[in-house]
């Protein structure tokens, strides 16, 4: 550690190595629980959009409900259903559930999951209902199937097209994990508020995490933008 | 409630008019519901041990006094912002928040509990036995600071922003004890079947006391002789009777 860092960090009252400790561990909880949540509802998100914009009512109107739900009311209901209502739960104390949801890790990461799959699952519908008729027919006159049509074309195509509102919704999955501290968990607004209420500094304390988190943002924002000009190649001008 | 005391206030303020020179006006927040010190009644009135102390303390000081109900997060900021004037609401005496704000003399102290279901016998205070536990404290409390110094590492800590949520994760059998302070356990804990007092209570701190800026030093003085009174004459012990069956006073 550079020695003008160490001399700061002695001189200071509330950012002491053991602070940063509790930070560096909120951190690591928050980016295990976003990174998890995305993952999971990505992979959710893109079966249930195409059961979304197949005809069948009893296909696609389960999935309808699911994102009306999970999209008409607060994340943090959610999650308090989740995490005091299983608890209520009469007997789920004895069964191997308990092990899962005893600790607030998975009521939370149940949470998330659901909440950012019902958003993702929107984003990517809007991607594939949008797709050009003429790709469409031009893979059914190469005698494609449904599943390779699926595969080859629509999700490519709307993967280019769900990008830009999907980066947004990883944003949005960050700040909102803020809330995970309501129920216990210990993320970057845990360490946070115990700091504050421990030192009674919130500019402090708060004004160093919202740092923290724009820090995070920004690396989203540049992987995203990486990750767009490498699907959008085709649409950038030529350059001499 | 607010209107009637200012009423109170001005009419007794009218009938002694000319006695006393001056009155100060003093806004008193507090954060409710903690039971009993500061809570709604039946009527939706504020009403506790903590109110009625601030009552009679307004009164005795010849205060205009206006109370102002505020969450415990924001009770030193808003302190410090001069959204109110005094914080009586259970605010324990400590060194860190001693460097914020201006503490009068404690007007009392009351021990934290140890409670848990009727089935926990493990001694709280057997550090290899209550390896692994799960304890449930409030964020900042005294209980907190008690149990991060003297048991972090050995039990895992959870940390609760209302007791409320606490009781709840303690009957959904996800916390093992709570360490809380010993009126509110007994008022939410001990009033739920399957509930007890798990070991003695532990007596923490300096006790509490009102907080203001530090720069009102002639109010402090002024609270602190007005409280002073209220111990001597009698009036402290008649509301402490009214809500508590064992000695808090300080």
């Amino acid at each position: 550690m550079p020695d003008f860092i160490a001399q700061w960090l002695n001189q200071n009252d509330i950012f002491t190595a053991m602070t940063i400790m509790e930070y560096w561990d909120g951190l690591v909880t928050t980016v295990h629980l976003v990174f998890l949540s995305l993952v999971i509802g990505l992979a959710v998100a893109v079966p249930l959009a195409i059961m979304r914009t197949v005809r069948n009512p009893f296909i696609s109107g389960p999935v309808w409900l699911y994102t009306y739900l999970f999209r008409g009311t607060p994340l943090l209901i959610q999650l308090y259903i989740i995490y005091y209502g299983l608890a209520q739960i009469e007997g789920i104390q004895e069964t191997f559930w308990w092990e899962i949801f005893r600790e607030p890790f998975y009521p939370a990461l149940l949470a998330f999951t659901l909440n950012t799959a019902a958003y993702t699952t929107e984003i990517i519908r809007g991607a594939i209902v949008s797709t050009p008729h003429g790709e469409i027919e031009a893979a059914k006159a190469y005698g494609m199937n449904w599943f390779l049509r699926m595969r080859r074309i629509v999700l490519p195509s709307a993967a280019r097209r769900a990008v830009q509102a999907y980066s947004n919704e990883v944003i949005f999955m960050l700040h909102a994990s803020a809330i995970a501290s309501v129920v216990t968990i210990v993320d970057l607004t845990g360490a946070a508020r115990n700091i504050y209420s421990r030192f009674y500094a919130p500019f402090d304390a708060f004004l160093f995490v919202a740092l923290l988190y724009m820090l995070l943002t920004f690396a989203l924002v540049f992987a995203f933008r990486k990750l767009e000009n490498h699907l959008l190649k085709h649409q950038r001008p030529l350059s001499s | 409630m607010k209107k009637l005391i200012v009423a109170a206030t001005c009419a007794l303020a009218m009938m002694t008019g000319g006695v006393q020179a001056q009155e100060r006006d003093l806004r008193i927040a507090f954060d409710v519901p903690y039971e009993p010190f500061e809570y709604k009644d039946d009527n939706g009135e504020l009403t506790g041990f903590e109110v009625e102390l601030a009552e009679a303390m307004c009164e005795e000081m010849n205060a205009n006094c206006e109370f102002v109900i505020q969450a415990w997060d924001g009770m030193i900021p808003g302190l410090l912002a001069r959204k109110f004037d005094l914080i009586m609401s259970s605010m324990s005496i400590t060194p860190e928040r001693a460097e914020r704000v201006l503490f009068s003399e404690p007007y009392y102290n009351t021990p934290g509990g140890w409670f848990g279901p009727e089935g926990f016998s493990t001694d709280v205070t057997d550090m290899d036995a209550m390896k692994g536990k799960t304890v449930g404290v409030q964020r900042g409390t005294t209980m907190d600071t008690y149990v991060t110094e003297n048991m972090g590492g050995i039990v895992t800590i959870k940390r609760y922003t209302t007791a409320d949520d606490m009781v709840l994760d303690l009957e959904g059998q996800r916390l093992d004890v709570v360490f809380v302070d010993y009126p509110v356990g007994e008022q939410t804990v001990l009033s739920k079947e399957g509930f007890k007092e798990v070991a003695e209570p532990v007596k923490l701190g300096e006790g509490v006391g009102v907080a203001m800026r530090k720069r009102d030093k002639d109010l402090a003085e002024e609270i602190n002789a007005a409280l002073a009174t209220l111990k001597e004459d009698g009036t402290y012990d008649t509301i402490m009777k009214k809500y508590f069956a064992y000695d808090i006073k300080m």
